[in-house]
């Protein structure tokens, strides 16, 4: 299977990237190359296995633990916000979504 | 030979070494401190993101005041730093992006305060902030929105990657020690092409919290160091749970990795017993490890450095891990599925990078990722969305989940016939600065070794064995069972103790 210049832009909408023509050729073709490797997967036989997302199920059940819903940290706004690319009054500043 | 101390160049002596004459006040956290700092101000190797010689030697003056009142802590007042994937307070932290380019954290990451000289901390000084790909994505440090980190070896190569600075600073001596981070390789195989010792601990056994994250199931921090007990002083301070802040943080109490090692010094003298001794160990090499894809002198090193484990007393079984090679399209699925999901984050509104201009909200953010990511980072989200896309999540995503199982299975079996797993770490030496970088593809071939413990979660280490092609450094893979680091470290270190790979220095160190 072969992937177009479409589904190039589809995804890269999807992950909201904008890919100049150029970039959009070259990534094209690198992964029509990726995929021809990932291939190789359909001929092992998986009928009836499990997928395993954390390694250590592999040893038996692994409760991933949920914390209780509680704040346990101080108000860091401050802080947390001296990166941000734009900020007013304690807000994060974004273009105008509602007209 | 016999070496007075105090003669001894300050950056050659291993992390115990510093420990001990630093206890012994022999010397001070901060003089130490000022000599690894001229010593990184003056390197050409391109192998740190940032510096801060303030924080460093108040960080240093707080140590030597735990000392003055007596502490005397394993590693307190040994300066190292830290990859630039661990968020930190008082340095700033990119990831090796453009996109995190300024950043300052609000918190540091559990790894470094738990190394670190605040409270609680094993008191280890800061001394910046290590190059590495952007995101920990690559094999040769290439990747790095900044600049390319050079192998000291031999400056025309590159030192590998993810943690290709942490492994090159401390293969010239600019630290004596440094964390990283390995989701496919990404410790193991720096060291190995460096001559240093790394350990990636079983997956959950040091906290990701404050870890930039890449691939979340893969993800693990480790220390890299001149040898395995370095490695195993820093590990204990580094692993442990955390319960709170890392819901795939293993509920297993830390451990303490050194003192056996420590008695084992001693062993040389009929002074202790072995705790895991070699004689009697299955060493087990996977057939798919020797096979004709890896180059021949790497082959010869780890064949000669297995003859050194056999002298020890370990003996040598084959075994069979057929679904080696799959590891590769495994990994490539999974890891920038979760890529894809973790960089989601990057929106230019919270942190990182925004766009000059831009129409409304998503031409912003389409703008802003598109300019703060690099060449790897936008494959692998791209790789990743696609894979994760409508009608294409089980063919290919869940497919590599289920093919995981079956090579954490292999693993298994393969340990009812031995006790550790050996190989070589990487096909080849490190290869020349530019050589791979055209075809992404011919990259993740070469992480063939290192991906399928990774995949299934195990504990594995690169340990300096000899010299190839160019005079560059091999280093030997050893892979233990879950949990299983102190058995990984305790071999690497009876194999320092009769060999010298691991103290050999680069011509530019």
């Amino acid at each position: 299977m072969l992937l177009s210049p479409h589904d190039i832009a589809r995804v890269a909408n999807l992950a909201r990237l904008e890919l100049r023509p150029d970039e959009t050729e070259r990534i094209l073709s690198q992964l029509n190359g990726f995929f021809t490797l990932v291939a190789q997967m359909e001929a092992v036989n998986t009928d009836g296995v499990e997928p395993l997302a954390h390694p250590a199920a592999i040893l038996g059940d692994v409760a991933l633990r949920l914390r209780d819903d509680i704040a346990d940290e101080p108000n860091q706004r401050d802080i947390s916000q001296r990166s941000a690319p734009a900020v007013e009054r304690g807000l994060f500043l974004v273009p105008k979504v509602i007209e | 030979m016999s070496t007075n101390l105090s003669n001894v160049d300050l950056h050659d002596l291993s992390v115990f070494d510093l420990a001990a004459k630093l206890a012994a006040r022999d010397v001070s956290s901060v003089e130490v401190t000022q000599h690894f700092l001229k010593r990184i101000q003056a390197e050409q190797l391109g192998t740190f993101l940032a510096v801060d010689a303030d924080v460093s030697i108040a960080q240093a003056s707080a140590a030597d005041l735990r000392l003055a009142a007596g502490e005397r802590t394993p590693l307190l007042g040994v300066p190292l730093a830290h990859k630039d994937v661990f968020v930190t307070r008082d340095f700033p932290t990119t990831a090796g992006s453009k996109m995190l380019e300024n950043y300052r954290s609000p918190f540091d990451a559990t790894v470094v305060s738990k190394l670190g000289t605040g409270p609680g901390g094993a008191g280890m000084v800061t001394l910046g902030k290590l190059n590495c790909d952007e995101f920990a994505m690559g094999s040769g440090n290439e990747n790095s929105a900044y600049f390319a980190a050079k192998n000291p070896w031999d400056t025309s190569r590159i030192p590998g990657g993810s943690s290709g600075g942490s492994a090159a600073a401390v293969a010239a001596r600019l630290i004596p020690a440094a964390t990283g981070t390995d989701t496919g390789g990404s410790i193991r195989q720096p060291a190995s092409l460096t001559g240093i010792t790394g350990i990636k601990p079983t997956y959950g056994r040091c906290s990701r919290y404050g870890m930039v994250a890449f691939a979340s199931s893969l993800d693990q921090a480790g220390p890299m160091a001149r040898s395995a007990l370095d490695c195993a002083l820093l590990l204990s301070a580094m692993a442990g749970p955390d319960l709170d802040r890392d819901s795939t943080s293993l509920d297993m109490p830390a451990a303490d990795y050194a003192t056996d090692l420590i008695a084992t010094r001693a062993y040389k003298n009929g002074a202790a017993d072995l705790k895991y001794p070699l004689k009697g160990l299955k060493i087990g090499l996977p057939k798919q490890f020797f096979g004709a894809g890896c180059a021949p002198d790497v082959l010869a090193v780890v064949r000669s450095a297995l003859a050194e484990y056999e002298k020890l007393g370990a003996t040598l079984v084959d075994v069979d891990l057929p679904l080696t090679e799959l590891s590769i399209p495994v990994y490539y699925v999974i890891a920038p599925a979760e890529a894809s999901s973790n960089l989601s984050r990057f929106d230019g509104v919270r942190y990182g990078h925004r766009a000059a201009h831009y129409t409304d909200l998503n031409d912003m953010y389409k703008k802003s990722r598109s300019e703060g990511f690099g060449d790897e980072a936008t494959r692998r989200i791209m790789i990743g969305t696609y894979v994760l896309s409508h009608g294409y999540y089980d063919a290919y995503y869940l497919k590599a989940q289920k093919i995981r199982r079956l090579i954490a299975q292999d693993f298994q079996k393969a340990f009812t016939q031995c006790d550790i797993i050996a190989g070589p770490v990487s096909p080849t030496v490190a290869w020349k600065i530019g050589d791979n970088k055209a075809d992404p593809v011919a990259n993740y071939l070469a992480d063939i070794y290192t991906l399928s413990s990774s995949l299934a979660g195990l504990p594995g280490m690169s340990v300096p064995a000899g010299f190839g092609e160019g005079g560059m450094p091999v280093g030997l893979q050893l892979i233990g069972n879950y949990f299983r680091e102190a058995q990984l470290l305790g071999a690497a270190h009876e194999f320092q103790m009769v060999t010298d790979w691991h103290m050999r220095k680069p011509r530019f160190g």
